[in-house]
């Protein structure tokens, strides 16, 4: 384990970061990540790695990226300015409207971007994972477009409280298949398409959707996520006249939030928010906040932070978010945390839905209960720092999320 | 003699009977925690090697027979260290070596200095760790060979040529070689490429090579028995356990 405790350690690799030297030959950051997998998927990852050093970089495929977002997932989105939160919490807060995506999430954007890259290795079928569903959402519309069969893990927990996305995919041409073992929401979800792939991994192309997962899905993810962070930086120079103070984004494995930050890591003046879900309370198995309570680990393909206990066995979660409902995170953030260059932080269940509320109410946007724990930290912020400039991923928007609304803010109100 | 020369001993002596050596699975306290110890004499007392599952939250290898025994032995609070200390204090040796099939996560729990140290008193003779692949797998297995344990290494149908040879070359114990992609129970037919493939990984290694993965019955262990110096039988065994049935006799039902 390297010495974290020396700030001249910290600064080192934080330069290291920025220079892009992350993840390392052996998909590390710092001593996060690396690649833990089954021997019948290192193959698989090999060709995954080979895959991406032909592809992603190259014009042509960049060009066909680019295309396909501009022109069907409807990039760049826009960055709004919330006027009426603005007036009322002292700050100036930007939203980068990822709601606006196709398919209402930032996940289409690595769901496009692996699927054209999986059709170039050949696979014949894909599979993926989802928690809240946006990204099994976009991996069937992904894949449509391309005319690739798709299959969607996603627990039978999920199923029921993001009920709307599941009939999205079908309608797709997906086949949803619930997930009854383990803790039947997203960990359960990659658990088994991990299964599904390692008994195919020739002909299948595992489409993760989140940061997490051996190397080189982190990297992967990162890379086609950072679009978010890209546009919105220059949109705040164009728009809002200069960088923001503070960039915030929700956290659950990791995908908007990396992709929003890891453009601005090296203005060192901006300073950097994760936000996780508190759930109801700081106790194990009371929330999904790993960065804040978890401790380092191998789950999943990673070595990164989780939620375990005393021997080893990874904890069960909880948070009224499906999608940030998850005992792990990406390594990417545990080195990001480590070296210091973001801070973690977390918002319960109750803070995240009463954000979720008066977002809806003050700027006429229903965002995912995912997001709405960014604006409840971003509130404090706010009112912490008034007259400053702050960013705010808004990863997306809230339709799914009715069941669960209609259970909580809307009770005895339809 | 070190332990790790217990497994290739006892491969050899099942060889000298004619027979492929049986190496058995059972996950650690399944179906009973309190009869671990009792389950694991009576399994040895028909295998020459026992493989003993440390059971795991996310056993992403693994079927629906392993993942329910493990659920199961969890739910009555078997860890790691429990399974170390049954093991150091048993009253008698059981008959076979003794394996432990871990994922990574409980071993670092442990911590990679405590292990080894601990699994040689507990009189463990390797470990089997699913998601560590040769290239993360460096640390731990010098830590386990300083004490004269075996990391074994598994090998599957898509390893590429040159890494087959790489990875059997250096073997430890025996070469562990995963009869088909996929997670362990489902049942194979044992077709004529997997005793081709088999036939490359022998030629490959100098150690001793076992078959493992969805071996059920003697009929498949009968046509493996020529390619290969040991068979892995985990999930029918699991499940013959489950049912309450002799472990012993089914084990015995193997020999071809």
């Amino acid at each position: 384990m390297m010495n974290f405790d020396n700030e001249a350690n910290r600064a080192d690799l934080l330069e290291r970061e920025i220079r892009g030297e992350f993840p390392d030959d052996k998909g590390r950051y710092g001593p996060f990540g690396g690649r833990y997998v089954p021997e019948t998927l290192i193959p698989a990852l090999e060709r995954l790695d080979a895959g991406i050093k032909r592809w992603l970089k190259d014009p042509e495929y960049q060009a066909e990226l680019t295309r396909e977002l501009n022109t069907w997932v409807g990039r760049p989105t826009p960055l709004s300015y919330a006027h009426t939160l603005s007036a009322r919490w002292g700050a100036h807060v930007w939203m980068k409207r990822e709601d606006l995506a196709h398919t209402g999430a930032h996940k289409i954007n690595s769901a496009m971007g692996q699927a054209l890259l999986a059709k170039r290795l050949g696979a014949k079928r894909v599979v993926a994972e989802t928690g809240a569903g946006q990204h099994g959402v976009a991996s069937a519309a992904a894949c449509a477009r391309l005319g690739l069969p798709c299959t969607v893990y996603m627990g039978a927990v999920d199923i029921e409280r993001q009920a709307p996305n599941v009939g999205r995919m079908k309608l797709m041409g997906a086949t949803v298949v619930p997930v009854t073992g383990g803790d039947q929401t997203l960990r359960a979800a990659v658990d088994e398409a991990i299964r599904d792939w390692v008994t195919d991994p020739n002909g299948t192309y595992y489409l993760l959707g989140s940061a997490i997962g051996p190397h080189p899905y982190p990297y992967l993810v990162r890379e086609l996520q950072s679009i978010i962070g890209r546009e919105s930086r220059q949109q705040m120079l164009a728009q809002a006249g200069g960088l923001p103070q503070a960039v915030y984004a929700c956290v659950g494995g990791g995908s908007n939030a990396i992709g929003m930050f890891y453009p601005f890591v090296g203005d060192k003046d901006v300073e950097i928010y994760g936000v996780e879900a508190g759930g109801r309370g700081s106790g194990l198995g009371d929330n999904s906040a790993t960065l804040s309570y978890g401790t380092p680990g191998v789950l999943q393909g990673a070595f990164s932070l989780l939620l375990q206990d005393a021997h080893g066995q990874i904890q069960e979660t909880h948070s009224v978010s499906a999608g940030l409902d998850y005992p792990g995170v990406g390594p990417e953030h545990a080195f990001l945390k480590t070296i210091g260059r973001v801070s973690y932080e977390s918002i319960g269940d109750d803070e995240s839905l009463e954000a979720l509320e008066e977002l809806s109410q003050a700027e006429g946007i229903l965002p995912a209960i995912e997001t709405a724990h960014a604006f409840a930290a971003v509130r404090a912020y706010a009112k912490r720092h008034p007259g400053s400039r702050i960013l705010v991923g808004l990863s997306g928007r809230g339709d799914k999320d009715m069941p669960t609304l209609t259970r909580t803010l809307l009770k005895g109100k339809l | 003699m070190l332990p790790s020369d217990d497994v290739q001993k006892a491969i050899a002596s099942a060889k000298a009977q004619g027979r492929p050596a049986i190496v058995a699975f059972m996950t650690a306290g399944f179906p009973v925690r309190d009869e671990f110890i009792s389950t694991l004499n009576q399994v040895a007392s028909a295998a020459d090697v026992v493989e003993i599952g440390v059971p795991f939250t996310d056993p992403m290898a693994d079927g629906m027979t392993i993942q329910r025994a493990s659920h199961t032995a969890l739910k009555q609070g078997v860890t790691l260290r429990w399974i170390l200390d049954s093991l150091a204090a048993a009253p008698v040796k059981p008959a076979a070596p003794i394996l432990l099939m871990s994922y990574l996560n409980p071993l670092l729990s442990v911590g990679f200095d405590e292990l080894p140290t601990a699994a040689r008193r507990a009189g463990v003779s390797g470990f089997i760790v699913p998601d560590l692949p040769r290239e993360e797998a460096q640390e731990l297995a010098d830590q386990l060979k300083a004490q004269g344990l075996s990391l074994i290494q598994m090998v599957t149908p898509v390893t590429p040529v040159d890494r087959l040879s790489s990875l059997c070359g250096s073997a430890d114990g025996f070469v562990y070689a995963v009869t088909m992609t996929g997670t362990t129970g489902a049942q194979v037919a044992v077709p004529d490429e997997v005793l081709e493939y088999l036939d490359r990984v022998r030629e490959a290694s100098s150690a001793p090579v076992c078959a493992g993965f969805g071996i059920r019955h003697r009929d498949q262990v009968m046509r493996l028995a020529a390619h290969v110096d040991g068979v892995v039988v985990g999930s029918a065994l699991v499940e013959v356990l489950e049912r309450g049935e002799d472990a012993a006799e089914f084990l015995r039902s193997l020999h071809p």
